[in-house]
């Protein structure tokens, strides 16, 4: 079994400065004693908005709200729909520090193998630096508004979902109907303001959608497209993206 | 199928027979010739789709008379102050790199469909299998009377990035307290139905972030237009008394312009303004007329399932220059619609899968910082046109959070088209 000694391990090798974690834990308390924010971690934080709401009020999104994070078991927020991975992660022991922040932003589908994030990882270590710092001052609040983006598990999308996740998606077929996706999802992985799908577990992926056609989750853009696909095709797109790697 | 097949035989057959003479070139030769005239959203989309999709089993050559292409979709964000130019000029250079297109800078001046070749405006012709006609939109300047292609250079069009975008900008930076814009309309059908409204409105941005006090007028033959609650919306919202629309009912028809003294003649009264902006009618790119795709309309008819011509069946016409039933003229259509074409051209030459036909779309419009709005549909072969399915619009009184949200959409949808178009 992990346990935190050993995610702290894993941190500190993964980590390209070993001796950065006295750096590191002072720069979290002067985040925390002072009001002002650093403005480049809010733009840094640009990469993340599109997944990730933070502050006050902040909700889950594609992914999980981070209200909260320093110090939060990884993969144990309610109603947010984690990866086995991240769940595994954080039932062995993982728990989100700067140290361990740091490790998994640089890049994230190597500390946590199999977990479902799309980002490719930050590898300035000052960027994630100041990006961290500031992630640990806007965070510190409860979240307030209620969680809407993910089905519980008696909504109707659930239900619908479970019965395509049955389904053996045709992944040729996917990736003709996956033109219509990749005008605004980018096929190489990138996100500028559109999440990225690509490599996205097939449960995660085919729950979305349902979600999109049952307002679960609100775009429109995303309805409309939704809405004209039928259990195969979104078993055939879910076989195609899941099987796709970000470059 | 069957008569495709025995041609590709015949190919095959011819080269293996000479293969010992020339191996390289004949090589090239072996393969199915895919031809694709214009570069922009529809031509670079399927040069790549046809590349990328084939693996290599098929020779792509595009066709466009520049070595980039400036989008016209978020070159009113570049009249605005929101992109600079760089940031909406792409190279061909990956789709040569990466995907073995073999670019051909140059025009393309006509097409003989029998012998299946394309000829170019220097005397060289270029052989193909399938010919993609994707070359956007030509403007009709005389149907302004006084407007001209040389007009354009004092009062700009700008309805085809490039040149005159960086020549409207200039007019555009230069007005100054107390002058007025005056903007004529297109008729429909015209390339980007909302985007006359977000150009007003980004030019209005401008202005009243530098402080300027001007006025913008639109002198539309049309009495309604897209987006337009949506757009009235904002422009009360954000520029109060800076934009005036007149439909025709108000104007009684525009009659001439004069671009040298700066003035519109209508049916009820003269507008002067420092800056002329006219956008006249549009018909499909020369090289479709000269094809013989065009019908009446100036735009080219297309089989509903595939892009294909209807009047020769190795050509598809796809992006504005077609007649796309309810799809709107606009970039993202055309991306859509390349990708169908390259699918059937594929079928058609090295017999890969055909499924059926979907199109959909989305134009996203800018009013002012962080307020975006959106319109879109998806669409199908619906007895014989390409019909909407079902749509939705922005609504008015929507909150600054989904206004922003829709805005950052955008931008994401930029960068995701063009990396679906330039590689």
């Amino acid at each position: 079994m992990r346990d935190m000694k050993f995610w702290t391990l894993v941190a500190r090798g993964r980590a390209s400065t070993g001796g950065s974690l006295f750096a590191l834990l002072m720069a979290s308390s002067l985040a925390f004693a002072g009001d002002d924010l650093d403005p480049a971690g809010e733009r840094l934080f640009s990469n993340c908005k599109t997944c990730h709401e933070v502050g006050e009020g902040a909700r889950h999104k594609i992914g999980p709200h981070l209200d909260g994070i320093i110090g939060r078991k990884a993969g144990s927020l309610d109603g947010f729909k984690y990866s086995n991975a991240m769940r595994a992660a954080g039932e062995g022991g993982l728990v989100w520090s700067s140290e361990t922040l740091h490790a998994y932003l640089q890049k994230p589908r190597d500390f946590i193998k199999g977990n479902r994030m799309s980002y490719r990882g930050m590898a300035d270590e000052g960027d994630r630096e100041t990006l961290i710092k500031w992630l640990e001052a806007v965070s510190a609040s409860e979240p307030g508004a209620p969680i809407d983006s993910v089905a519980a598990t008696d909504h109707p999308a659930r239900g619908f979902a479970d019965i395509v996740l049955a389904m053996e998606g045709d992944p040729d077929y996917g990736e003709y109907l996956a033109g219509e996706c990749v005008t605004c999802h980018q096929a190489s992985g990138h996100a500028d303001g559109i999440p990225s799908i690509v490599g996205l577990p097939r449960d995660y992926f085919i729950t979305a959608l349902f979600e999109y056609k049952t307002n679960v989750r609100r775009n429109e853009v995303m309805k409309l497209r939704v809405a004209n696909l039928a259990n195969e095709e979104i078993a055939a797109l879910a076989a195609y993206f899941a099987g796709l790697e970000p470059q | 199928m069957t008569r495709l097949t025995r041609r590709h035989f015949g190919l095959v057959t011819g080269a293996a027979a000479a293969t010992l003479a020339m191996p390289t070139y004949l090589r090239a030769q072996d393969k199915p010739r895919v031809v694709v005239i214009g570069g922009g959203a529809g031509g670079a989309t399927a040069a790549r789709y046809i590349a990328k999709d084939s693996e290599g089993a098929i020779d792509v050559t595009l066709i466009d008379d520049s070595d980039q292409f400036t989008t016209c979709f978020f070159s009113n964000l570049y009249l605005g102050g929101f992109r600079d130019f760089g940031s909406i000029t792409h190279s061909y250079d990956k789709l040569q790199s990466d995907y073995g297109i073999t670019k051909v800078t140059g025009m393309a001046v006509g097409v003989d469909g029998k012998a299946r070749t394309v000829q170019m405006a220097d005397g060289a012709t270029i052989p193909y299998d399938r010919l993609v006609v994707s070359p956007g939109i030509d403007l009709i300047y005389d149907s302004v009377e006084g407007y001209s292609e040389e007009a354009a250079e004092i009062a700009p069009h700008a309805w085809k990035a490039g040149p005159q975008t960086q020549l409207l900008k200039e007019k555009l930076d230069g007005v100054g307290n107390g002058q007025q814009i005056v903007m004529v309309a297109p008729p429909n059908p015209y390339r980007c139905p909302p985007g006359p409204y977000e150009r007003v409105s980004m030019m209005a941005h401008l202005l009243k972030s530098k402080g300027v006090d001007a006025k913008i007028i639109i002198l539309d033959p049309k009495p309604k237009f897209s987006k337009q609650g949506l757009f009235e919306e904002g422009w009360a919202k954000y520029y109060p008394g800076m934009v005036e629309w007149y439909g025709p009912d108000v104007h009684g028809g525009i009659e001439s312009v004069d671009v040298a003294s700066g003035t519109v003649e209508t049916g009820i009264d003269t507008f002067k303004g420092a800056l002329l902006n006219v956008i006249p009618a549009q018909k499909a790119g020369a090289i479709a007329a000269n094809a013989g795709l065009t019908d009446d309309s100036g735009f080219c008819p297309i089989d509903a399932t595939s892009m294909r011509s209807v009047s020769d069946e190795n050509i598809f016409v796809i992006g504005d220059a077609s007649i796309a039933g309810a799809m709107p003229k606009s970039g993202f259509s055309a991306n859509s619609q390349a990708k169908v074409a390259a699918m059937n051209i594929r079928g058609d030459l090295i017999g890969s899968k055909v499924f059926p036909a979907r199109y959909s779309n989305t134009c996203w419009s800018l009013i002012e910082t962080d307020d975006g709005v959106k319109v879109g549909a998806q669409y199908a072969p619906q007895e014989g046109a390409i019909a909407s399915t079902s749509s939705f619009i922005s609504q008015t009184g929507e909150d600054e959070a989904v206004r922003k949200a829709t805005y950052e959409e955008s931008v994401g949808w930029y960068a995701g088209i063009t990396a679906d178009m330039f590689g």
